[in-house]
């Protein structure tokens, strides 16, 4: 196990820890507003990005000196939030949310199928690749985490408010469309950066169970933010060491550890009613 | 005539794959248009892609077996829509978190499955053909028991259809008037599960919700009728369907040249066209109604 901790293998808990608590953060006001399926939605969609990227410039290539992969999936992940906004102002917002959903997901499989022979590199794409984090691949990650965590600070109160309160945030002057489209932009960003780790299908499983567990203890929201972060870093670490071990993909700990910290956060949540501790939702 | 041959590349009737990638085609559709108007009207579409989107496990699961996937996305969808129904939270918030854990666990599971299909029996095209589906690979042999799956489906929903209405719109109204509510939904959930189920087969568990939530939402935004939306949904998504097919097989001749675009991009981006005209007719129809308020954006119905 000595060789977990040596050369490329540093990469790789570095780049996790920074996916996790983007992910940690984000989680947060995603479960907060209820936003499950559009954090589903944007890395999912955004695979067709990726793929398109891939037809581009081939799967290392690059575009203006940054990794195709990431160009392509910050395209398709902005270019996503902006059409679930949009089209979810002029209907339902699960049906604008789903139908974004497969249009990008079909242009993926298009461009998956024009570009055959790099199919195979793309699939790690599908369930992440925590041990092929190439090392030029860290600083681009770094910036859009911070900007992410920066986003979400400086949206901290308007969030909050819109989140929880609606009509006292519109009555203070929050422009809920703002605040939402602000939202679904940082979502986009944090979906650029974790994807290539954790992969477009279980980014929104490392986003929804340490938030939904740490909402279930706490419900002081500073401390349940900060609980979220370290949930995530640590469902990140067990999956690393576990996969490591096992050679299994890294979305399928993360995927299912999600399930068993919400369950947990349940548990604990019901443990403390049983005792007639009162709980704030 | 020359319209016709325009339109259809020659070969195209004659096709036997063709033959039954139309049937399959027209029975997904038919069947997903009609349940998916429920799931649409509960504002269930999270748990609707869900269910299709977990059965890739099942999928997964049925190939590493050797079985035909239908077998697999049915058993697994049957079981996840249960889960979903029985973890019973009712506010939507809680419902889709609880929906997202469990299409969660379920990826994993089938990332797992996939990993080990692909890693077992070196056959990397199992991954795309669960996810993305392949059309023009639906065997003859597998036509018939989509068929009776389908009428099954199809028969539970349309007896069923008061209640399921009634239910849909406003649950607490329906238990008010003595309707088995978790009976309803039970029926609903059951033949959810089936259409997603062939869907998954036709176009891919990923996209199976593009017929699942396309067409209704589309028929939904035409008319305000229930029983017509239904009906209409299911056309919408049979035409959707058959118009995919036709320009899969005439993309042979498109750029990039001497390969066939996939059939299930073809029919998600028809699905997707339909449902962006559908809110262009709703404007134009909204802007003739009230015409006091010029430029204003009418209240959205569907």
């Amino acid at each position: 196990m000595a060789s977990l901790f040596t050369g490329f293998m540093t990469d790789t808990w570095v780049a996790a820890t920074m996916v996790a608590v983007v992910a940690g953060v984000v989680g947060f006001f995603v479960v907060l507003r209820g936003s499950s399926f559009v954090a589903h939605a944007i890395p999912h969609g955004s695979f067709g990005g990726a793929a398109g990227a891939a037809l581009l410039v081939g799967v290392d290539g690059t575009i203006l000196g940054i990794s195709g992969t990431i160009a392509g999936l910050f395209v398709f992940a902005v270019a996503g939030a902006l059409g679930i906004g949009w089209l979810g102002r002029r209907g339902r917002h699960d049906v604008a949310t789903a139908l974004s959903l497969v249009m990008m997901l079909g242009l993926g499989f298009l461009f998956l199928s024009w570009s055959g022979q790099y199919a195979d590199a793309l699939y790690s794409l599908l369930f992440g690749e925590v041990f092929g984090i190439p090392a030029s691949d860290l600083l681009p990650m770094a910036v859009l985490g911070l900007l992410c965590v920066v986003g979400i600070a400086s949206l901290f109160r308007p969030l909050m408010l819109s989140s929880v309160l609606p009509e006292v945030g519109e009555a203070r002057g929050v422009r809920a469309g703002w605040v939402e489209t602000g939202f679904l932009m940082v979502v986009a960003l944090a979906t650029t950066m974790t994807v290539p780790v954790v992969g477009v299908l279980l980014m929104f499983s490392l986003m929804l169970g340490p938030a939904a567990a740490s909402r279930s203890v706490t419900s002081n929201p500073r401390a349940a933010l900060a609980m979220s972060v370290g949930i995530a870093v640590l469902t990140v670490w067990i999956g690393i060491v576990l996969s490591y071990a096992s050679n299994w993909p890294l979305g399928f700990f993360v995927g299912v550890s999600g399930a068993v910290w919400f369950v947990a956060g349940r548990a604990w949540a019901w443990r403390r009613r049983i005792r007639g501790v009162p709980l704030a939702a | 005539m020359g319209a016709v041959s325009a339109i259809f590349a020659a070969g195209f009737f004659q096709n036997g794959s063709v033959h039954a990638a139309l049937l399959a085609g027209a029975v997904a559709a038919l069947v997903t248009g009609a349940v998916g108007t429920f799931t649409v009207l509960r504002g269930q579409s999270f748990a609707g892609h869900a269910t299709g989107e977990v059965a890739a496990t099942g999928g997964s699961a049925a190939m590493l077996g050797g079985l035909n996937p239908l077998w697999g996305y049915l058993g697994i969808a049957v079981i996840v829509a249960g889960a979903i129904e029985a973890l019973g939270v009712q506010r939507p918030r809680a419902r889709d978190l609880a929906t997202g854990l469990v299409l969660g666990a379920g990826l994993g599971i089938a990332g797992l499955l996939l990993y080990l299909d692909t890693t077992g029996t070196s056959t990397s095209g199992a991954a795309v053909t669960v996810l993305f589906g392949s059309l023009f690979a639906v065997t003859r042999s597998a036509l018939p028991g989509m068929v009776a799956l389908g009428g099954v489906s199809l028969a539970l929903v349309v007896l069923t259809y008061r209640l399921q209405l009634l239910t849909a719109l406003s649950p607490d109204l329906a238990a008010a008037r003595g309707v088995p509510v978790r009976l309803v939904s039970l029926a609903y959930l059951l033949s959810l599960a089936v259409a997603v189920s062939l869907a998954a087969e036709t176009v891919g568990a990923v996209l199976a919700t593009a017929l699942l939530i396309g067409p209704p939402a589309t028929a939904l935004r035409l008319t305000k009728r229930p029983g017509l939306a239904v009906l209409g949904s299911g056309l919408i998504g049979v035409a959707a369907a058959w118009a995919g097919t036709v320009l899969a097989y005439d993309s042979y001749y498109w750029p990039p040249a001497g390969r066939s675009w996939p059939p299930s991009f073809l029919i998600v981006a028809v699905v997707f066209g339909l449902y962006l005209g559908s809110g262009a007719v709703q404007r134009v129809r909204g802007r003739r109604r009230a015409p006091l308020a010029p430029g204003a954006v009418p209240a959205a119905t569907a």
